[in-house]
């Protein structure tokens, strides 16, 4: 009776709802071969390709176009070779007798290859490019990240995504915070009628505004500016509706000993309330920081001129190129990618409780 | 004496000290702008500061929600190329029936502005696809994850994990895997098969979509019913093993029913954002090849934005239509999200 959970069932229900069982000395069950087999899969599903992006991020570019690609970033050996100006890309040759030659080859004309020994330079052979095979040794190109901050935009859009971020993020926790603590310790004439507002703009999303707001940001003088990414996404009816669910709970006697101790409300809002709602202003400052720095339909609409692109405008203006300079790309995609990723590791948890409870993202 | 006993203690750790400094640029700019408040308390009174504290917040609902939601509309019934409301003729509902005017409705290329319509078919396909096989998905990770297993956090955040990248990079990874040189084309001629050119066949292409848009909102999904799967009293389990049910009979009549609000939920949120599919596509595949994945988003950012002639109008027209679906879409969820939390 008690070993129901072990006992065999041929159906969908055994893995639906087994929840003991399993690894726990009750021996084992198909439903957790699958489980495991799932979560194996599902794991390499969702890390491969980010692990391929960085891998690939550091060939060269003749690394890139080869195919099939290899595994790791590899670059061709290049030897200096006496009399030649330009180091020469080093082949290992295969002869007709058998034998294998090192060789470093000068040029290639059609299906030949002009090579020459690198030990005894006067000496020069014709082989067809089917004999040789290019000598490659492990080598991290580290020019994909270094050049694109240098010569393209890319410190400038890196630079522009971070002001966005900051300032985008400090305004919506500074009118967030105060729209929810008038909304939470007050009872006023109005009060209802501004959180139906409030919720009733939950549902407009910049989808279905794109044009009135962009004549609204043109009338105010902010497009091509940072100010036209910053500015229309600051209310958030996310982090009010967050903010003052928390508040509420604050006990309202704090407040009154406050009033009694003639503090002025401002003083209350920033001394005592916004302290006790660190952990949902904490919350919504990692949802706004995500948000922005992946904002990407409305930048694209009013980030016209390269100078104030974010990083997420210039990767996709890079990457939507005639000839697309993937060596570059991949470099800036892991670039773009890794303050999501160091936030993800260490606030894990945090974000996944965050949600879970508030539903939102 | 006494004073030493009340007074703050003094910040002990690193981070304490980090954290104090930290704090300091924020207390100097509520310092400042206690002034104001100060002065406007002294002199409207208490009753009057709630709506000063919401003042900002308001405005910019205002300026930027509020305003636009009803310009939309002005914009909608006027015609030409010019931004200013004030230069815009007044055309009636001309946008509307140009949108609408269609020989056949479902056949996209007999319509008058055919983009928009094959923007909408192509919008059902996905949304359709998109949403019942990523709510299936998310309901077998979140059932797997919710059984007794090792690490569970660990599995949690894997899934999770390309939730938080940005639509941009979820593209690029899964081009530069799709591209014709690829690596999963690399796979396919080391299995003995031809090459496919993923983003040159439009099925290819839509599959594609969904999936990578699948794979990178998943985990968020997976997240909420794993939470409401946690939420399911374990007595209840404990019960049903006593009596002896069978596994399969305590999954349809105890975690599907009680689940059922936040799947309820889940679909419908699934819903609103999968209509409004835009970012990852757009830099994925560009709508291509043609119009096959031009989705109704990209038909009002194309047409408004990315022409040559800016058709603010028609995107606007556009605009109301999918604002209709979607408060259709919400109303539908502030329904369900009533229901469970009443439930």
């Amino acid at each position: 009776m008690a070993d129901i959970a072990a006992t065999p069932s041929r159906t969908i229900g055994g893995l639906a709802t087994a929840r003991r069982g399993g690894p726990n000395g009750r021996g084992w069950h198909w439903t957790d071969i699958f489980t495991y087999v799932y979560l194996a899969f599902g794991v390499a599903l969702m890390f491969l390709p980010v692990v391929w992006l960085v891998l690939s991020s550091f060939k060269t570019q003749a690394g890139l176009q080869e195919f099939p690609p290899t595994l790791l970033p590899l670059g061709q050996v290049q030897v200096e070779v006496q009399g030649f100006d330009e180091p020469l890309p080093l082949f290992e040759v295969t002869f007709e007798d058998g034998t294998v030659r090192q060789m470093a080859q000068i040029r290639r004309i059609g299906i030949m290859s002009q090579m020459v020994d690198p030990e005894n330079p006067e000496e020069r052979i014709q082989v067809s490019i089917d004999d040789r095979e290019p000598i490659r040794e492990f080598r991290v190109a580290w020019e994909n990240y270094t050049k694109p901050l240098e010569t393209f935009n890319f410190l400038t859009y890196l630079n522009n995504s971070v002001i966005v971020t900051a300032a985008a993020t400090l305004i919506t926790l500074l009118i967030n915070s105060m729209a929810a603590y008038g909304l939470a310790i007050y009872e006023f004439r109005g009060r209802n009628a501004v959180m139906l507002f409030v919720i009733g703009t939950l549902m407009i999303p910049i989808t279905i505004i794109l044009v009135p707001t962009y004549l609204v940001v043109t009338q105010l003088g902010m497009v091509n500016t940072l100010w036209a990414v910053i500015i229309p996404g600051c209310a958030t009816p996310t982090g009010v509706f967050l903010l003052r669910q928390y508040m509420l709970t604050i006990p309202r006697d704090l407040i009154e000993a406050a009033r009694m101790d003639k503090a002025s409300e401002w003083q209350i809002y920033w001394r005592i309330v916004l302290p006790l709602s660190l952990p949902a202003i904490a919350v919504l400052a990692i949802f706004s920081v995500m948000w922005r720095w992946n904002d990407f339909l409305w930048p694209l609409i009013v980030l016209n001129r390269s100078e104030v692109y974010t990083l997420q405008i210039g990767l996709n203006a890079f990457q939507g190129e005639l000839n697309v300079q993937w060596h570059f790309v991949l470099a800036m995609t892991v670039v773009a990618l890794i303050p999501v990723t160091v936030v993800f590791a260490f606030l894990q948890r945090f974000i996944t409780t965050g949600i879970a409870s508030s539903g939102m993202k | 004496m006494a004073s030493t006993d009340i007074a703050p203690p003094e910040p002990v750790t690193l981070t304490d000290r980090a954290k104090a400094v930290a704090a300091i640029p924020a207390r100097v700019v509520f310092a400042i702008l206690e002034i104001p408040f100060r002065f406007v308390q002294r002199i409207f009174g208490i009753g009057a500061m709630p709506y000063f504290f919401i003042l900002p917040n308001m405005v910019f609902f205002g300026l930027f929600v509020i305003i636009p939601l009803f310009i939309n509309f002005a914009f909608s019934v006027t015609g030409g190329t010019n931004l200013f409301l004030t230069d815009r003729p007044y055309v009636g509902l001309e946008q509307y029936e140009y949108l609408a005017a269609c020989a056949n409705h479902f056949d996209p290329t007999t319509c008058r502005e055919d983009r928009f319509w094959r923007g909408i078919y192509n919008t059902v396909v996905f949304v359709t696809f998109q949403v019942s096989l990523m709510v299936l998905f998310s309901l077998i990770t979140a059932l797997i994850l919710n059984r007794d297993i090792r690490y569970r956090g660990f599995y949690r955040a894997a899934f999770f994990f390309p939730v938080l990248l940005s639509p941009v990079v979820v593209a690029l990874i899964w081009k530069w895997i799709l591209l014709r040189d690829g690596v999963l084309n690399a796979g396919l001629v080391g299995l003995g098969l031809d090459r496919i050119l993923f983003f040159v066949d439009p099925q290819w292409a839509m599959f594609w979509a969904i999936f990578v848009s699948i794979w990178a909102n998943m985990g968020f999904y997976t997240l909420i019913l794993l939470a409401g799967l946690q939420a399911i009293p374990p007595d209840l389990y404990e019960a049903a093993e006593m009596d002896g049910t069978k596994p399969e009979r305590v999954f349809w009549r105890i975690t599907l029913p009680l689940l059922w609000p936040n799947m309820l939920v889940v679909i419908v949120l699934a819903l609103i954002k999968s209509v409004q599919v835009f970012d990852e596509v757009f830099v994925l595949t560009g709508g291509g090849p043609g119009t096959a994945t031009q989705f109704i988003v990209q038909y009002i950012y194309t047409t408004g934005f990315a022409s040559q002639v800016q058709n603010f109008g028609l995107a606007s027209a556009a605009s109301v239509v999918l604002g209709v679906v979607l408060f259709v879409l919400t109303l539908l969820q502030l329904a369900v999200v009533r229901r469970r939390d009443q439930g």
